[in-house]
């Protein structure tokens, strides 16, 4: 008993000096706020102090653009042969020569793209997928976004293996040396994945041009991360007796690393791909912005013309173009899971290849009837739909009809919620936010976090940037906390009731799949542009990570603690709160984690429907191909999700700690 | 007593083991830990486990000298953690040990050459994994000519080599077939072809057998001495099962925390127990399966003989009978020279559990 209570003892002092620490903490900071007309310095960081940091890179920048020309262009040169031969290929036509003379080689034909797409889904996942695919397929050809979405996929299927490979080899690189991997390439990686995407716009636009070659080179570099820790995390999954094994049979290590570690670790790798492809889709769209091109394209002059069907029709299109790309390469990566099985040898080709000799034969005679048949080579006009004048009546439907409502809802939202948060935010004292976070960093990981924590938050303010950061904070936060109040509790209801589940999965499997832009058109056609429109595709996209990590971490919770939890005698209630609730907190939190870094994402992207924050800054830098301004605030929204997940990962690991 | 035993068997009958050593470990340490090289050097190659523990290591091998023979089953045996795993490793430098030498006929392995130990180890030596360790995206054939590949051999050698070990193992009929699709059983024949493809001259087998049940263990276990009569190779077995130990082993080493605490052949352990740790486990061994006629051997008192025996063979072989007759067996040797003789009561005693010597002591 004594023991008892002097352990409980011993646990809970430290807890109480740190209630007081952090009282005191925050009185500090509510002093400074209240004495901000004497000390203004620490409420507003001072214009006359900022570090023209920005003016550091744009000079940078122009150094090498003035003298690595040569460079860039020999790469845009190079890079240009592989992409104009997959875009003629598959959207625009070789043309021979000039003019009127020119002899024009038809592109693939699309009979025979859908069809090549039918087989490919037989040949991994069976009659369902190959349905599904081919369906995907057919439709964006029935619905008049085929050249389009050749262009996106043009890019994709030239931007992916080379993702695949620089990712390989880095992955190997920082898998054999330990300290390449701690100092070069996980922060490298870090800061790729939490970089907006439109950052990585900004360079590529001055280096390479608007032009579809640096849209891949952006591509490439923002969809290498994943397959970077696939390979990482394959290569050091392997069995440790796969590893003696290589040793004991003799191997170069060349020999153990190409021919036993990575053929073992295949379906890792898989998996990355599989996330390469998906987050290239995602890029290409967005590049297109710097002159990508096709679907992407679309969607942004629809949008900027307020054409809210032809929006929502090429949106579609980059909808049914991620799900046949994701469900195919998933089919692939689940039948590497489950290994291989033997089969009849045969000698011919076509015999062990059925579906790739058929699939080949019938992209050249459809290709060849494309000549002679315009049907082939063109989708006829006639027979293709269009869902435009749908999609605006029934906008137009509902604005008329509900026009009070939404706005009545919309404006209470701005008025009540909205604009007090932002002025509370935006009026935060920048040295306070330094100090608390530094300290939330040394309670939860020692003094080395809240060194990083401190100076990642601090560079927001010496850039001059504390207003805009504080803005992105504030709508990144409000989103990511309806996220949380929404995804959570379905996560939780998902985890109780398998039938729940199941409706569950496959809507969030599609969420995730689809490209962040596609989230915003529907939105803004309810509401217009603005704060709302934001925060609410923001929570759509966001909520995913919750739903699926709080459904489960319950799950996950061992069936021996709940029986023993049901043997001591607790009612299901009891089960629940005292058992598997906490148990699962650690992984619930790791959600929440992804939940913010993924609103972040969103919020910048957001800025293309009128917020006024971090987003917008690096969408001014881009319409004026401003380098420096665009990656200091690139950077900044980067540190503030790089401080989130630190914290987020510590408090988790010592969840963790504590559960054992 | 001790003393008399072990005249018994080293003098009086079981002939001196003349084979050449194979490989030699000698004073064999593996510490975990920082500065481990330093520590055991500084105390040159000794050590007891308060220091280790003292200085923060972890001792997983300590002080181990042991000596394999050309041809004999040697099997290292141990609970988990006691650091056979460790040392078999040690013995194919898969784990670099922190002090001592290994000799393979003679030569200190640790000291060859990154090049030379890659020669050593695709014509030399041979290794079978607990969890088989096969290529999951590789068939039978082809992960059993896989070591030969990667000597450069080109295809149609190496699957004649594959395909002739796969007759050996009896899986003739599943080349085609990919891990996945076979039992664990399977799996391990295909481990143990692969090992064989290369006709290693030493033949590591870690826990061969632990992860399948108990039938096909036995199943397995057969199929082993089968192949090494026809083979004879040097065998290195690691095993935490003390029955299966002795049904396969020529000697034993048994080892507890990182020690080899007695090594000797499985009547002699069983005979003449180090310590208590060792008599725990031959307590429950069927004694007269383990135990030879030389064990139980007295001198002639001139009684009459109801038959003969070898000095090898155990009592249960003919156990049955001498009871029967109720009469002293003659122990002889190769020429039919009667060397002492068994008496059904020292049998009688053996198989009820009665031990009169040590009672008597």
């Amino acid at each position: 008993m004594t023991v008892t209570a002097s352990a409980s003892e011993a646990r809970s002092r430290p807890i109480q000096i740190w209630l007081l620490i952090w009282a005191f903490a925050l009185a500090a900071v509510l002093v400074v706020f209240l004495l901000q007309d004497r000390l203004p310095w620490a409420v507003n960081y001072p214009a006359s102090a900022v570090v023209p940091i920005a003016d550091w890179v744009s000079a940078l920048m122009r150094w090498i653009k003035s003298n690595l020309s040569w460079l860039t262009r020999s790469i845009t040169a190079v890079l240009g042969v592989p992409l104009d031969f997959a875009l003629n290929l598959l959207a625009k036509n070789f043309k021979i020569g000039h003019g009127t003379d020119a002899y024009v080689l038809p592109r693939l034909s699309w009979v025979g793209v859908c069809a090549a797409a039918f087989l490919a889904g037989h040949a991994v996942g069976g009659r369902k997928l190959s349905l599904l695919v081919g369906g995907c397929f057919l439709y964006i050809a029935l619905f008049g976004q085929w050249t389009s979405a050749m262009l996106t996929l043009a890019l994709i299927s030239i931007a992916v293996p080379f993702c695949i490979v620089t990712g390989l080899f880095a992955g190997i690189w920082a898998w054999r040396k330990p300290w390449a991997e701690r100092l070069i390439v996980s922060p490298a990686l870090d800061l790729m994945q939490t970089i907006p995407t439109f950052a990585y716009l900004i360079p590529m636009l001055l280096l390479f041009g608007n032009s579809p070659v640096s849209a891949m080179i952006a591509t490439a570099i923002f969809a290498t991360p994943p397959m970077v820790r696939a390979t990482m995390l394959g290569l050091s999954r392997v069995p440790p007796e796969i590893d003696d094994f290589s040793e004991m049979a003799g191997c170069t290590a060349r020999q153990k690393l190409w021919r036993v570690l990575l053929p073992s670790a295949r379906s890792t790798l898989m998996i990355g791909v599989n996330q390469v492809i998906m987050l290239a889709l995602n890029m290409v769209i967005i590049a297109s912005m710097i002159g990508a091109g096709g679907l992407g394209y679309d969607v942004l002059l629809a949008l900027r013309a307020l054409k809210v069907g032809e929006a929502m029709e090429a949106g579609l299109a980059i909808v049914a173009l991620a799900i046949a790309l994701d469900r195919l390469s998933q089919a692939i990566a689940h039948k590497q899971a489950k290994g291989h099985v033997h089969r009849e040898m045969r000698a011919r080709f076509w015999w062990r290849y059925p579906n790739l000799t058929l699939a080949i034969a019938i992209l050249v005679v459809t290709t060849l009837l494309g000549l002679f048949v315009p049907a082939f080579a063109a989708m006829p006009k006639a027979i293709t739909f269009t869902t435009a004048p749908p999609w605006k009546a029934a906008v137009n439907w509902v604005t008329v009809n509900f026009f009070d409502t939404i706005e009545a809802f919309r404006v209470a939202l701005i008025l009540n919620v909205l604009n007090p948060l932002r002025a509370f935010c935006e009026g935060f004292p920048w040295l306070g936010a330094v100090f608390l976070l530094g300290l939330a960093g040394y309670q939860l990981s020692g003094l080395r976090l809240a060194v990083l924590v401190a100076t990642l938050t601090a560079f927001c303010a010496v850039t001059g940037l504390w207003e805009k950061t504080m803005a992105t904070v504030y709508l990144c936060g409000i989103s990511a906390f309806i996220a949380c109040l929404i995804g959570i509790p379905i996560g939780l209801m998902a985890s109780r009731s398998d039938r729940f589940e199941k409706i569950v999965t496959p809507v969030i499997d599609t969420l995730q799949v689809l490209p962040s832009f596609c989230f915003i058109i529907p939105v803004v056609m309810l509401f217009r542009v603005g704060d709302v429109t934001a925060m609410i595709a923001t929570v759509a996209f966001a909520v995913v990570p919750a739903i699926r990590y709080t459904n489960h971490g319950i799950r996950q919770v061992s069936p021996a603690l709940i029986e023993a939890a049901k043997v001591s005698g607790c009612t299901p209630r009891q089960t629940f709160f005292r058992v598997q609730l906490p148990l699962a907190l650690p992984e619930i939190m790791l959600g929440v984690n992804q939940t913010i870094l993924m609103a972040l994402a969103m919020i910048i992207i957001c800025a293309m429907v009128g917020t006024r924050d971090l987003g917008q800054e690096v969408f001014i830098a881009l319409s004026k191909a401003d380098s420096g301004r665009g990656i200091v605030a690139g950077l900044a929204i980067a540190f503030i999700g790089i401080v989130a997940d630190r914290l987020f990962s510590a408090w988790t690991a010592k969840a963790r700690a504590r559960l054992g | 007593m001790t003393e008399k035993t072990e005249q018994g068997l080293n003098g009086a009958g079981a002939p001196k083991d003349v084979r050449p050593i194979k490989l030699a470990c000698r004073n064999v340490w593996k510490l975990f830990g920082s500065n481990a090289a330093r520590f055991i050097r500084e105390r040159d190659g000794k050590a007891s486990m308060a220091d280790v523990t003292a200085a923060g290591l972890v001792g997983a091998v300590r002080a181990v000298d042991l000596e394999i023979r050309q041809g004999e089953i040697f099997i290292i045996m141990g609970l988990s953690g006691s650091g056979k795993s460790t040392l078999v490793r040690c013995m194919s430098r898969l784990v670099e040990p922190t002090h001592g030498k290994v000799e393979f006929e003679g030569n200190d392995l640790l000291k060859i050459s990154d090049a030379a130990l890659i020669e050593l180890r695709r014509h030399r030596m041979g290794m079978v994994f607990q969890n088989f360790a096969l290529l999951p995206h590789l068939n039978v054939l082809e992960n059993i000519a896989f070591p030969l590949s990667i000597q450069g051999q080109d295809r149609p050698t190496r699957e004649a080599r594959a395909r002739e070990v796969i007759e050996l193992v009896g899986l003739r009929g599943r080349e085609h077939f990919y891990p996945r699709e076979l039992s664990g059983g399977q799996q391990q024949r295909v481990g143990i072809a692969r090992s064989l493809a290369t006709k290693p001259e030493i033949w590591f087998l870690d826990e061969p057998f632990s992860a399948l049940d108990p039938l096909i263990r036995r199943e397995m276990q057969d199929e082993l001495m089968r192949l090494q009569t026809m083979l004879h190779k040097t065998i290195v077995f690691i095993t935490h099962d003390f029955d299966e130990a002795i049904r396969l082993a020529d000697r034993i080493a048994i080892m507890k925390d990182g020690e080899v605490i007695q090594i000797g052949t499985p009547e002699e352990l069983v005979v003449n127990p180090a310590t208590d740790y060792v008599a725990e486990f031959t307590r429950d061994v069927d004694r007269a399966k383990v135990i030879s006629a030389r064990s139980l051997m007295r001198a002639c008192d001139g009684s009459e003989h109801g038959g003969t025996v070898a000095p090898g063979a155990k009592i249960a072989s003919f156990s049955a009978g001498i009871v029967a007759a109720n009469k002293p067996f003659a122990v002889v040797n190769g020429t039919g020279k009667p060397i002492g003789e068994v008496t059904p009561q020292a049998v009688i005693d053996l198989l009820a559990g009665i031990d009169r010597s040590r009672a008597g002591a």
